[in-house]
């Protein structure tokens, strides 16, 4: 984690998408949750924004601490396929810390790619503390923060773009 | 054995943009190496240092996870479409 560098990536979601990941958040604690950002990411800008969320069913047993899936591979894939024949794309993931800050674990680094938007939402004691989304360096040592932009709407957002 | 294998958005820069790369192989680690040969910056987004695939990396062989068949022993034959898929798991705390 860099904190001292000026985010360059940033994400942007409407309002409603961010709460509708804190309402995920909040609901599933102390259970972690998890979904799938599909959107459009503006490679020269490196500005992601997300048209829409695929909220996961938790599906990890908490007997099984070497395959903690929250999103099995077939939903991503599946996922994946309706993107590209959207013309968009996987862009990023949401997961929830509960009583954990909104910062990556090693383990998230374990797992993840660069170019994706890893949104980390902190719960404490049920309530949302705060958000952070994420991106993987290319040589996979650290992530560096990226901005969040919320717009007030997806109707506003349709008529700026 | 040729076989086509479809790169994930994110991964498509280090393959010079490209959606699908063909590979000559037999076996779907032999297709994985022969990815990461021809497109060495994908090497360390889907090979762990010890040179194994990563544990999130998921191949799928013409739609079937791998973990299902023989894994990177799986044969592939002419004109099989692998696709890599990652997954998401929790581990807040490790």
């Amino acid at each position: 984690m860099d904190e001292t560098t000026p985010p360059s990536h940033s994400i942007s979601l409407t309002r409603e998408q961010l709460d509708a990941i804190r309402d995920h958040a909040t609901r599933t604690y102390p259970e972690e949750c998890c979904g799938i950002l599909i959107g459009q990411l503006d490679w020269a800008a490196s500005a992601a924004v997300v048209h829409r969320l695929i909220a996961a069913s938790n599906t990890r047993e908490d007997s099984a601490r070497h395959n903690r899936y929250l999103i099995e591979p077939e939903t991503i894939l599946a996922a994946q396929r309706d993107a590209d024949r959207e013309g968009r794309a996987i862009i990023g993931y949401y997961h929830s810390h509960p009583d954990h800050p909104s910062e990556p674990s090693d383990f998230d680094r374990e797992y993840a790619w660069p170019d994706l938007s890893y949104l980390i939402v902190s719960v404490r004691g049920g309530e949302v503390a705060d958000q952070r989304s994420w991106r993987l360096r290319d040589d996979r040592s650290a992530f560096d923060q990226e901005a969040i932009h919320t717009s007030p709407s997806r109707s506003q957002r349709e008529v700026v773009s | 054995m040729s076989v086509q294998i479809q790169i994930p958005t994110p991964l498509r820069r280090f393959t010079g943009e490209q959606a699908e790369v063909v590979v000559e192989a037999s076996t779907v680690g032999e297709a994985m190496k022969a990815l990461v040969t021809d497109h060495q910056q994908l090497e360390p987004h889907l090979f762990s240092p010890e040179g194994t695939l990563r544990t999130f990396v998921n191949v799928f062989l013409n739609d079937e996870d791998v973990r299902y068949l023989e894994r990177e022993a799986t044969a592939v034959e002419d004109g099989d479409t692998l696709a890599i898929i990652p997954s998401i798991a929790g581990g807040v705390g490790q």
